[in-house]
């Protein structure tokens, strides 16, 4: 180990005064860059981390949309296949499981440290949880668009794709469901905490959000919860967007065409809010 | 060992007043008033549950204080102001480094989330590398580093946007004796150069040796603050320990027959004297063969002396103190 003091090499930089201070907005911004791209670092580090990424949502697909396609029938969705179907609710999926890796990272951080010297740093407590969100979003965001290069074999053509309620969507559901996943995952003391609140909170909500079922098919208190749940909105988005408004109209109970952003805008605000009032209470 | 070359200014940098935190009915820091002076290595000293690292949490701004105030620079601060802590370097008991990233991803990181970009950081990571000695190794993830480089790693972090005051928590916790004298060759050179102000938690006698002086904290009250060789005078004399087959018995004794101060510690009997070596063969000659096992004198450490000051040893929890120490929230 080279542990003796060498000569000192240049101790006339290390002197030089400080520069001015950067402004507070800096200092904010800097701290949600900083997690941001340490996010996006990360994940292509971690090869096993991509492959599954990419893998896991096309296996799902194909598995369990040709399993159900042969016995399920979507009532009213003209020319709607299973497959086409189920493939938007497989890209709400990718973005809900980008954001509970994100989210376990979370708490392995906490643990480890290095969160620990971001939230003794400059940034507010809202920079810390910005940043996450936006790094944790800029991944799924990556992995949702990779599976929709698939598309094409749902049926979907790439002409009267809606991209600008495709994109925004999309971003607004991974920013929403990155806070749901941060405000949940900072009272949950442990991973093995957290993956329990993923198969009883996070899990079936993905099921109920009519990505593998239809609304109208659900019993009454079941279609109750289905309506008020955040992932409908981004599935019901995403189907829209995929293939219009058509398609979606005719598999929920009640229509939340155009509704779908300023919904989940809502979402995003709230539960971005709630995490970030978690994580600011200081003991 | 410690460098006395270095003139240290006594104009105060940092200044706790009245720093007081409480757990439910418990009172970890109880009214804690201190003062770090520019420039110094200053080592708050005390057992697990001594109220070290829940002051270390408060200045680190991870806790808020239930009372009192901390002043930098004169100016009345608030703990999670972006001002103070932009000029607060932190070292953490556990590592904060990432393993996926390579040291000097990890220095850059550093220095971005203290608001340090291009040209300017790079040219501060690059130095700090050069300083901890590990310039050629700047591209390695630590993952594969030991604890020693790791350590090292993060006091270069610490220092990367030129902090004035770096706290730092146990920081050669679990590191064997060659990293820890690497770790504090290159903290005090740091020190010179960069000008720094150290505020630290230990409770190792050695770390507590080489520190400028000393805070010696027990039940999160200040019992002494003085330098470790004021606070090592303090001791009348030299410290003589008996091994015996029954320490309790024998320290009664030696209570009773010689009229001297003896207690039992970690199972060994122990006196402290002005002449000491008078008192061997006294000591030897008032009980038979049998009774003692061995005899030795040496002069007090820091262990010896916060033990006269708290009547604890330092190597010791303090029973049901702080249930959980490294509790973070």
């Amino acid at each position: 180990m080279n542990a003796e003091v060498s000569a000192a090499p240049q101790p006339v930089e290390a002197r030089v005064p400080a520069p001015a201070a950067p402004g507070a907005l800096a200092l904010q911004w800097a701290t949600v860059r900083v997690l941001m791209t340490r996010d996006v670092v990360r994940f292509f580090r971690q090869p096993s981390r991509v492959v599954g990424a990419l893998a896991q949502p096309i296996l799902f697909w194909f598995v369990i949309g040709s399993g159900f396609a042969g016995s399920f029938r979507v009532e009213g969705a003209q020319g709607l296949g299973y497959q086409q179907f189920f493939f938007p609710g497989v890209v709400t999926m990718v973005l809900l499981f980008s954001a509970i890796f994100a989210t376990i990272t979370v708490i392995e951080d906490r643990r480890e440290g290095f969160l620990q010297a971001v939230l003794a740093g400059p940034g507010s407590r809202l920079a810390v949880v910005l940043g996450k969100a936006l790094g944790s979003s800029a991944i799924a965001l990556m992995q949702a668009s990779l599976f929709l290069l698939l598309a094409p074999l749902a049926g979907v053509s790439a002409a009267t794709v809606n991209l600008p309620l495709l994109f925004s969507v999309m971003v607004l559901s991974a920013l929403a469901l990155t806070g749901m996943g941060m405000s949940l995952a900072w009272w949950v003391r442990s991973s093995a905490g957290y993956h329990a609140v993923m198969s009883i909170v996070l899990l079936p909500m993905w099921v109920l959000s009519g990505a593998m079922f239809p609304l109208k098919g659900a019993d009454s208190w079941l279609a109750w919860v289905m309506r008020v749940n955040p992932m409908r909105f981004s599935v019901e988005g995403v189907r829209r967007a995929l293939y219009g408004a058509e398609a979606s109209v005719a598999v929920g109970p009640a229509s939340v065409t155009g509704l779908e952003v300023p919904v989940l805008l809502a979402f995003a605000a709230v539960f971005l809010g709630l995490a970030a009032f978690s994580v600011s209470r200081r003991e | 060992m410690p460098d006395t070359s270095v003139s240290i200014p006594s104009a105060p940098l940092l200044q706790l007043e009245g720093l007081t935190r409480r757990f439910k009915d418990r009172t970890a820091v109880d009214g804690l008033s201190l003062s770090v002076r520019q420039g110094e290595i200053l080592g708050l000293l005390g057992p697990n549950g001594a109220g070290k690292s829940t002051t270390f949490q408060v200045l680190a701004g991870l806790l808020a204080p239930d009372a009192g105030q901390v002043r930098f620079g004169g100016r009345v601060l608030a703990l999670s102001d972006p001002s103070l802590r932009r000029q607060m370097g932190i070292i953490f008991q556990r590592s904060s480094l990432d393993d996926l990233l390579t040291a000097r991803e990890n220095l850059m990181l550093g220095a971005r989330l203290y608001g340090l970009g291009g040209e300017r950081a790079r040219e501060r990571v690059e130095a700090m590398l050069a300083l901890i000695g590990l310039a050629d190794r700047g591209d390695e993830r630590v993952s594969t580093w030991s604890g020693g480089m790791r350590r090292r790693l993060e006091l270069a972090r610490a220092l990367v946007h030129q902090p004035r005051v770096v706290l730092m928590d146990e920081p050669t916790q679990g590191l064997d004796e060659a990293a820890f004298r690497s770790f504090w060759a290159h903290l005090k050179r740091l020190r010179d150069l960069e000008g720094i102000t150290v505020l630290l938690t230990t409770h190792r006698a050695d770390e507590a040796e080489v520190c400028d002086r000393l805070a010696v904290l027990d039940a999160g009250r200040l019992v002494a603050c003085d330098t470790p060789a004021a606070l090592a005078s303090r001791m009348g004399g030299d410290i003589l320990t008996v091994e015996a087959p029954e320490p309790e018995a024998l320290a009664r004794e030696v209570r009773e027959r010689l009229g001297l101060d003896a207690k039992v510690v970690e199972g060994r009997v122990q006196v402290e004297a002005a002449q000491g070596h008078a008192l061997v063969p006294r000591l030897v000659e008032s009980f038979p063969a049998g009774r003692l096992a061995s005899v030795s004198l040496r002069r007090p450490t820091l262990a010896d002396v916060f033990l006269q000051l708290t009547g604890r040893a330092l190597g010791a929890d303090v029973p049901a103190a702080e249930p959980a120490p490294r509790r973070r929230r």
